[in-house]
């Protein structure tokens, strides 16, 4: 901490950890920009980010974050998210052990010869599911955690990969309890 | 009973069943058919600003000092945009306000129309939250629920984005039964485990502070109520931010005045040597706390605070409880007088000893003078005159602008009730004293309000006359005039070798000229001796005036805590201290960073 600051002490010296936030919130125009615009404005940050409409009579909708701060800086993150008027409710997945978190990818590999051979391989190899193909493309779909997608966007790199779609972390806490 | 009625009729409507009485406007193309429908009735009574954000403001002081909610209406487009700078202020000194902006219609948003601005966008970081209507059948609910959130929980500013032809189409109204939100709900009680622990805490404190701010006047006068019972009850001393001056009277023996940066030395030194700091209502500000791992080093601390987010913000506590501050100190109360822990009397004594000797270096004093008027003795003569016979008994309220004479009315200006001081702590706004004042005079037609204003601030929203002297709103504006932009001016003495780098106000005008030209009454004053009597003669006039006080032009405000220091390194008037110091040497390079 630098000791001449009367500023919010700078808690590099703290360890910082992953966190996985479940955002329950009124599906109104506006909320996601409120959300975003509160870690940006507050020097947050977002590593991850999904949102949808989860139950649609009631016009609910559920985001995942996950972000990256001192125990101190996530316990801020959750009190100013609370704050928000048509946040419902936070809570930190990560609290009780990790959570079920998934991703989905889409990768588009062009190519011919043996690169496509072997792009089909890795993908069945992966348990990626076949989209679209051409003569001389795939789009492949796999669902898993994200260091499992980061390692068969790496391989697929090497195949002929052009383009990747991810939808950022899916997540939910382990057990009977729910939100 | 549910009513067909133009969504412009709908607003007026909302705004007479939430019991409002005062509107702060300013009228443009987007929101015609609401002035129009305003015409049509006597009970909602439209003040005519002369820039939105004098708006703001009127609507700020006249919510801080009535706790009501300040209503705003104005136009799309530059009208919103100039409200901005009151909505900040609003927000960072938590005042419940609900203003109402016109939008373009709906079909033409997004389409760069003419007065079109995103104020939803623009104004969703400076407020509590905000709504854009697109749905006349919303409607009803927006504006009740507006006031609702803009009241409840940590108040704060409601921004109604309404697009002229929702104001034009008719729909069903019908007043809530219930005002409320259909998810928000702050907590108000705290949690009575840890109120328990805090209250055996305080039993065993030996050298305990309280810490009030703003929090306590939010809550209501109950709560200052209740805060100055537990206060007597303990015997312990108490300190207040500039935000919570007033909810515990000033002229008793255990207060010890505002704390922080220009807070006096047995506040400071007492936050810094205490073992149990019960902090309520305030929220660890960078002005309080000054150098942070300095700040209060070997105390316990407990903070009752209705939001969340401000608990461990800055600083780490002991015990947080989440409640408003009236709740929770209603149970404290409650649980001390049952439990009547044995507090260590010798312990406190010892304190209190400890502080008397803190007191006795009378930290306020200053060299007096009987050729200028020195903007200390200014204050210190007002306050005099406002408990003398020339004040017949009125209540007095102050509003300030922002710098020197904002800290000389906070440090001599004694407040003994909440409510009755109005500054602009958080955001620090200049331009802000004359519309408050103007905001309090209307809630409040047969009190004293006078504005303590520096030169340089009282020119941002100088234009205000215009509406004091139409609505007849007799607010004295007590201009400490050092012909300085005083605060900068320390700050360049204080930082940067006295260079004073575009601080002085050149070409100022003629003050009395100027309140005349606005039809109000202008008075001048250089002459201590004659400060008394003109003091006076200001305070019984029935109409608005500008008194031009000409003060000490190089007088600094102390004491002070420079940035990047600890609580036990303040700088005292030079009056005061023994050898003389050369206070351009103080602050070190580093602190010269901060603000
Ligand atoms: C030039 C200048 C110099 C300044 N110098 C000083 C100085 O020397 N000393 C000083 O004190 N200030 C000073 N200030 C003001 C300072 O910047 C802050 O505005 C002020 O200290 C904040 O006061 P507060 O902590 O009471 O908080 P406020 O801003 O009043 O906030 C109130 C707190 O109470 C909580 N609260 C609200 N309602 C309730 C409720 N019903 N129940 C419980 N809690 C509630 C809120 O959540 C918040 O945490 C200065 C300002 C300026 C412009
Ligand atoms: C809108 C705005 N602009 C700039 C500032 C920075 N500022 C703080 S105090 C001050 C000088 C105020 O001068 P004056 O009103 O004469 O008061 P004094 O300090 O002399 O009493 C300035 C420029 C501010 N607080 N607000
Ligand atoms: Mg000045």
């Amino acid at each position: 901490m630098n000791s001449q600051t009367h500023y919010p002490a700078q808690t590099v010296s703290q360890a910082v950890h992953r966190h996985t936030l479940a955002i329950i919130v009124d599906n109104e125009p506006g909320v996601l920009a409120r959300i975003a615009g509160l870690f940006s404005g507050r020097g947050y940050n977002i590593e991850s980010l999904t949102v949808s409409e989860t139950e649609h009579e009631k016009h609910i909708s559920r985001i995942t974050i996950v972000t990256a701060g001192t125990t101190n800086v996530i316990e801020q993150i959750k009190f100013h998210l609370l704050r928000l008027v048509p946040v419902h409710r936070v809570d930190d997945l990560t609290v009780n052990g990790e959570a079920v978190e998934r991703e989905l990818c889409m990768v588009k590999v062009v190519g011919k010869g043996d690169h496509r051979v072997e792009a089909m391989r890795l993908a069945a190899a992966f348990g990626a599911r076949t989209l679209d193909a051409t003569l001389e493309s795939f789009i492949f779909e796999l669902t898993g955690a994200s260091d499992e997608i980061e390692r068969f966007i790496k391989l697929m790199t090497v195949v002929g990969l052009t383009e990747v779609a991810r939808t950022g972390i899916a997540a939910m806490s382990r057990g009977s309890e729910s939100l | 009973m549910s009513e067909m009625m133009t969504g412009a009729d709908m607003v007026v409507r909302a705004l007479q069943d939430q019991g409002v009485e005062h509107l702060f406007g300013y009228p443009g193309g987007a929101v015609l058919p609401i002035y129009d429908a305003l015409f049509h009735q006597n009970s909602v009574q439209h003040i005519l600003v002369r820039h939105e954000q004098g708006a703001v403001h009127a609507a700020e002081g006249y919510a801080r000092s009535t706790g009501k909610v300040g209503v705003v209406l104005v136009t799309s487009g530059p009208g919103a945009t100039n409200a901005v700078t009151g909505l900040t202020d609003a927000m960072m000194d938590s005042i419940p306000i609900v203003c109402i902006t016109g939008q373009v219609p709906t079909h033409l948003i997004g389409s760069d129309a003419f007065q079109e601005c995103d104020t939803v966008g623009i104004t969703r970081h400076c407020t509590k939250h905000n709504y854009l209507v697109k749905d006349i059948a919303d409607l009803p609910r927006i504006l009740h629920e507006a006031f609702y959130v803009a009241a409840n929980g940590r108040p704060g500013p409601v921004v109604i984005d309404l697009p002229k032809d929702i104001q034009f189409q008719t729909g069903l109204y019908a007043r809530p039964t219930s005002s409320q939100h259909k998810t928000y709900r702050p907590t108000v009680k705290g949690d009575l485990d840890q109120i328990r622990k805090a209250v055996e805490m305080i039993g065993a404190a030996r050298r305990p502070i309280f810490y009030t701010g703003g929090g306590v006047i939010n809550s209501g006068p109950h709560a200052a109520e209740l805060l100055r019972e537990m206060v007597r009850l303990t015997g312990y001393p108490i300190t207040s931010t500039l935000m919570g001056l007033g909810a515990y009277p000033a002229s008793d023996r255990q207060f010890l005045g505002m704390l922080g940066m220009h807070g006096t030395y047995e506040a400071n030194l007492a936050m810094h040597d205490c073992d149990l700091m019960i902090c309520v209502g305030a929220r660890f500000d960078d002005r309080i706390t000054g150098r942070i791992d300095a700040f209060s080093p070997n105390s316990h601390k407990i903070h009752i605070d209705i939001d969340p987010s401000s608990i461990n913000k800055n600083v780490k506590v002991d015990v947080g409880i989440v409640g408003d501050c009236g709740h929770v100190l209603e149970d404290m109360v409650r649980l001390f007088r049952t439990t009547s822990p044995q507090i260590d009397k010798p312990a406190l004594k010892e304190w209190w000893a400890q502080i008397e000797r803190w007191r006795s270096r009378k930290c306020l004093a200053y060299r007096p003078s009987s050729e200028v008027i020195k903007p200390q003795y200014a204050v210190e003569r007002l306050f005099a005159a406002t408990k003398a016979p020339v004040n017949r008994g009125r209540e007095t309220y102050i509003t300030t602008e922002v710098g020197q004479h904002q800290m000389w009315a906070a440090q001599y200006f004694g407040f003994e009730e909440p409510n009755h001081w109005m500054t602009s702590g958080g955001l620090g706004t200049m331009g802000y004293g004359l519309p408050a004042a103007i905001g309090v005079q209307l809630a409040h037609r047969d009190a004293l309000v006078v504005d303590i204003a520096g030169e340089a601030s009282i020119l941002m929203n100088i234009q205000e006359m215009s509406t004091a002297v139409q609505y007849r709103a007799p607010v004295k504006i007590f201009i400490l005039n050092n012909e300085y932009m005083g605060m900068v001016r320390q700050w360049q003495e204080l930082l940067h070798g006295g260079r004073y780098s575009q601080s002085y106000s050149e070409s100022l005008p003629d003050f009395v000229k100027l309140a005349e030209a606005y039809g109000a009454v202008g008075m001048r004053c250089d002459k201590p001796d004659d400060l008394d009597a003109a003091i006076a003669e200001m305070i019984a006039v029935d109409r608005p005036v500008i008194f031009d006080c000409v003060v000490d032009k190089s007088e600094n405000c102390f004491p002070m805590i420079p940035s990047g220091k600890a609580h036990n390194e303040m700088i005292l008037n030079e009056y005061l201290s023994e050898d003389a110091q050369d206070i351009g040497s103080i602050i070190d390079e580093k602190g010269k960073m901060l603000v």
